[in-house]
């Protein structure tokens, strides 16, 4: 048994408009999964549907959640996670993390991406580990820097 | 935050940062108060970057309100019991 065995991670994804965000989140869930920590996702409609299409047998992602009712139960003290990975692009995406960093324990990491994911990491002002790379449609950047903050 | 929709609001900003929204609070308003993302406003839980910034004017809250695909929007809205709520925290600049 590894240490991480039994821990649990958020996935939380923001608005789907940049490609990577679908592939990048099942292919972190399959990652985790080896790691034996459960993924949850929690996410906007549109962002849920395209990852349940996208993997229809779960063989990947786990439980799936809307994104509000998921911060609900965080700040409600209801539920929380070991670890948390929010997925960034816009200044939407920082705010959900900067929520995050003040009513989870868990670790935070933000995966920021997109034409102007410098920019946008720059608004990050809260402790919270950040992947950046200016990825759209080729996941791979990202995916080579998520070793760096996997459990 | 759905609860949020069904408010009577005034849309002040829109198209702006979470940072440029709480920057325009403090300028335009005397009253404002920083509270943590979370805080529980008209039955939600605000999202954003700590601290969040609220302005008060008369019986309005002036309050960001983040969706994940469009953004920052700065409303106001009708809220004299929040008000209270957030004098009594004494957490005023």
């Amino acid at each position: 048994m590894t240490e991480t065995e039994g821990k649990t991670a958020l996935l939380l994804l923001g608005c789907p408009q940049v490609p990577v965000q679908t592939s990048v989140a099942i292919h972190l869930c399959d990652q985790l999964r080896e790691r034996g920590i459960a993924p949850v996702i929690a996410g906007t409609g549109s962002a849920r549907k395209l990852i349940e299409v996208a993997d229809p047998k779960r063989r990947y992602i786990g439980e799936v959640v809307d994104l509000d009712d998921c911060i609900d139960a965080i700040a409600e003290k209801q539920r929380d996670f070991d670890y948390a990975y929010v997925f960034i692009h816009n200044d939407g995406g920082v705010s959900y993390a900067g929520t995050l960093s003040a009513i989870s324990r868990a670790r935070l990491v933000g995966i920021v991406y997109g034409e102007h994911a410098d920019e946008t990491a720059a608004l990050i002002t809260f402790p919270c580990e950040v992947v950046a790379t200016k990825a759209t449609h080729n996941p791979m950047p990202i995916v080579v820097k998520l070793g760096r903050v996997l459990p | 935050m759905s609860c949020i929709e069904q408010l009577e609001y005034e849309i002040l900003l829109q198209g702006a940062s979470f940072k440029e929204s709480a920057e325009y609070i403090k300028k335009h308003f005397s009253e404002w108060f920083e509270v943590e993302p979370g805080y529980r406003l008209f039955d939600a839980h605000l999202i954003g970057v700590p601290p969040v910034v609220l302005g008060v004017e008369g019986e309005d809250v002036i309050f960001p309100y983040v969706k994940p695909c469009r953004g920052t929007f700065l409303l106001r809205a009708k809220g004299p019991e929040e008000i209270a709520k957030l004098r009594a925290r004494k957490k005023k600049r």
